[in-house]
């Protein structure tokens, strides 16, 4: 069964691969299917929403179609996330 | 034709197009059921949805068409908007509303 640590790790190295590392994730989720996460990175800036999820799910790659039946997420630039007062 | 541009015609055809699991009345996903709720609260009535459950192909390639790996998926006037996080997102900055009302 999938945890929230496994894929927390996940996300961290696929940012890791492309070069952009996040600043902060988080995950939560116990049932091994749906999942919430968090993801801070520099790599959001300049792109729109759409983008920065796509960032996401090319950092899960196949993870996202065999694995992860549902993942919802909020994605935050290093400068929105302190704006957000580092929390949601 | 093909599922490609089966989906392009569709969604350029069309101001509102929702592809979901299920239909609006009866969602068979929480994400695709918060999804219908976004638009009705937006004071949509009437938009198209999509069922990918009752089409495989449709299933598999409005993921390839939008470069998106998950349903729901919104189109307006023919752009891919987000999925249901995104949707959310949009409808609390009052930006998703502003979009419907200018497309409709």
């Amino acid at each position: 069964m999938l945890s929230a640590s496994e894929l927390k790790t996940y996300i961290a190295n696929g940012f890791n691969a492309n070069g952009q590392p996040c600043e902060h994730i988080e995950v939560r989720g116990d049932d091994g299917q749906h999942f919430e996460a968090v993801v801070v990175s520099a790599a959001f800036i300049g792109k729109n929403m759409v983008q920065q999820h796509q960032l996401v799910y090319q950092a899960l790659g196949d993870k996202m179609r065999s694995e992860i039946h549902a993942l919802s997420m909020r994605t935050f630039t290093p400068e929105a996330w302190q704006n957000a007062g580092k929390r949601i | 034709m093909d599922t490609q541009a089966a989906i392009k015609d569709l969604v350029t055809s069309n101001p509102v197009v929702l592809y979901m699991k299920g239909s609006p009345k009866f969602p068979q996903c929480g994400f695709s059921g918060l999804a219908v709720q976004i638009l009705q609260a937006c004071g949509l009535k009437d938009f198209v949805a999509v069922d990918v459950l009752a089409d495989p192909a449709i299933r598999d390639g409005i993921k390839v068409y939008a470069n998106w790996p998950t349903i729901p998926q919104l189109y307006i006037n023919g752009e891919f908007i987000g999925g249901a996080d995104i949707m959310r997102s949009m409808y609390e900055q009052g930006e998703l509303q502003k979009l419907i009302a200018e497309a409709v």
